[in-house]
């Protein structure tokens, strides 16, 4: 089966095609420009269908990123594929962004045992993960400030953008580990969920993983205009 | 209806309204709208952040109602356009996205446009082709404008503008001095019903000689009434509700329909189109027809339902601009959240349709 994989939950805008027949990545392709998820993705899209030599027809599922991650561009990532999935006929599925990383992290050799992930989300914060020697995800996702989970993450690697942000909480950030998502490393978790029948306990791809509540101030009270 | 008129599905997220139309020419084929309206109540106001996460629950769900209300298939379509701006920056950015995946997977043309020009267009699919020139005004809780056109897909000229407040916001904001909720627009034409335009003489905003004819203001008058209802209530005495409701009320479409008539007359126009939420105001549609009869000028009101933000009027535009051959745009698109008026849509630069055309 032909995967087409995208996210846009980190400053990274990323496409994959895989075919998971032979678990080989057809074409990718990554751009970091946090600001402008909204205008890169569908050209990104469109490049790497044409670099792997695939009718957009032939595409038999979407993975997609489905944060945790700060940016509006999030739901870029999710709108595009719940539109794809439902004009192509074709199931969409949800991975945290997190995991993306995570398996990146240990494609690439850049961990091996428990580490762990972070990302930066803003506001002095970070999304993070923590995962066992086999890649499998055993905390988080969650947001918190780094010093209140310092203890948690002590002594182990991490990778991550918000790890290497934060060298006081998280001193073993591995420098050339992945920073941000790769979509080639999101389509092999997919696909790897897919062929092992678990694909059901992947996130709904339908709602982002927000981890916060949505700013809303509620506006104070009628401001009287008479001086008190 | 013509078979070979353009089949187009328009999208409009700019707001907190997911609307998903579908039109083929001027005639409306269904118009399907998904609202958070009640998840912003109790803040008084639409909280972006919760408007763009309600838009992208309701996408896929609110376009797959439009095509069974249509009874059409995707595939059938002519092309696909969406609100590009102006609007929330992250609530058009998922309308945005979603329609270039739909154009892009069905093989569709897309046309991103303007939201003001759509508010104007939707008034083919009521009263047929908009004549040319067409004055409209434009009243809702986002905008309150004066705008000429003489062709709806490629020009639009500002007359005038609110320079502060919009008539939609002023609703909001004396509805939430009465205590009467959100959204103030239809609360307040309720109560104004039973009450007596005449009771309290509200300023009519930059109405004096010298001010901007076809510039409005609502922020004095908003104060206005707060004053005079804050007096009331130290008083100790009770605030009557329908009169302050039909007085203010009736200082707003004064104001409103004054204008426009006068800005028709100006420019030799001798139609009015009236757009946008509040133009589901009874005691604007009551005057404003009255004004222009006086006057001599056809006036054109959609109907509520097609007044408010939805996905019909982006379908009109985008049938409109399938018609008469406009360019559509590019794949990166973007969405402008002060798109300005005079932008009608938004062409792909030559380059782009030229590789997009190999
Ligand atoms: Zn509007």
């Amino acid at each position: 089966m032909l995967l087409l994989a995208f996210d846009t939950a980190t400053p990274a805008v990323t496409a994959a095609v895989l075919d998971t027949g032979t678990g080989e990545v057809l074409a990718s392709a990554d751009q970091i420009d946090a600001r402008r998820h909204g205008e890169l993705l569908l050209p990104t899209i469109d490049a790497v269908l044409r670099e792997a030599g695939v009718a957009k027809e032939r595409v038999g599922g979407i993975a997609v990123g489905v944060g945790p991650g700060p940016y509006t561009g999030l739901r870029v990532g999710l709108a595009t594929a719940a539109a794809l999935g439902h004009a192509l006929g074709i199931p969409v599925h949800g991975v945290c962004t997190l995991d993306g990383i995570a398996r990146a992290a240990r494609d690439t050799g850049a961990v091996s045992g428990p580490f762990v992930v972070a990302t930066d989300a803003r506001r002095k914060e970070v999304y993070w993960a923590r995962y066992d020697a086999d890649g499998v995800r055993v905390e988080g996702p969650a947001v918190d400030r780094p010093a209140d989970i310092a203890e948690k993450v002590a002594g182990l690697p991490s990778v991550g953008a918000g790890a290497l942000l934060y060298p006081e909480t998280f001193p073993g950030a591995v420098q050339d580990g992945p920073a941000h998502q790769s979509a080639a490393a999101l389509a092999a978790f997919a696909a790897d969920a897919v062929a092992a029948g678990t694909s059901a306990e992947l996130p709904s791809p339908s709602t982002p993983l927000y981890l916060r509540r949505p700013d809303a101030e509620v506006p104070k009270n009628y401001k009287t205009v008479l001086p008190a | 209806m013509a078979a070979d008129e353009p089949l187009v599905l328009g999208i409009e997220t700019s707001c907190d309204e997911t609307g998903v139309g579908i039109v083929r020419g001027t005639t409306l084929l269904a118009d399907a709208v998904a609202s958070s309206v009640e998840e912003h109540g109790r803040f008084g106001g639409v909280v972006p952040e919760i408007a763009s996460r309600a838009h992208l629950e309701a996408m896929v769900p609110t376009v797959q109602r439009a095509l069974d209300e249509a009874g059409i298939k995707a595939s059938d379509l002519d092309g696909i356009a969406v609100t590009a701006g102006p609007g929330l920056a992250g609530a058009l950015l998922v309308g945005v996205s979603a329609a270039k995946a739909y154009a892009y997977a069905l093989g569709k043309p897309l046309y991103g446009v303007n939201h003001l020009a759509s508010h104007i267009c939707v008034d083919q699919l009521e009263h047929g082709r908009l004549p040319s020139p067409t004055m409209a005004l434009l009243v809702s809780g986002g905008h309150s404008s004066l705008l000429f056109t003489e062709d709806i897909t490629s020009e639009v000229r500002s007359l005038g503008a609110t320079i502060d407040d919009a008539a939609g916001e002023a609703f909001d904001k004396v509805a939430r001095l009465l205590n009467l909720g959100f959204p103030g627009g239809p609360v307040i034409d309720r109560y104004a019903r039973e009450g007596d335009p005449a009771a309290i003489a509200f300023p009519r905003g930059l109405s004096g000689a010298k001010d901007p004819a076809y510039d409005f203001s609502f922020s004095g008058l908003k104060t206005a009434v707060s004053r005079w209802v804050e007096a009331k209530r130290r008083a100790g005495e009770e605030v009557p509700v329908r009169d302050v409701s039909a007085s203010f009320q009736e200082a707003v479409v004064d104001v409103l329909t004054r204008k426009a008539v006068r800005a028709c007359k100006d420019e030799g126009v001798d139609h009015l189109m009236i757009g946008g939420g509040v133009a589901a105001n009874s005691r604007l549609r009551a005057m404003a027809q009255e004004r222009c009869d006086r006057a001599g000028i056809t006036l054109r009101v959609p109907r509520p339902k097609l007044c408010t933000d939805n996905g019909a009027m982006v379908a009109a535009l985008g049938a409109e601009m399938v018609r008469r051959d406009r360019a559509p745009s590019a794949f990166d698109l973007s969405a402008d959240s002060s798109l300005p008026v005079t932008e009608t849509h938004v062409p792909a630069s030559h380059d782009e349709l030229h590789r997009l055309s190999e």
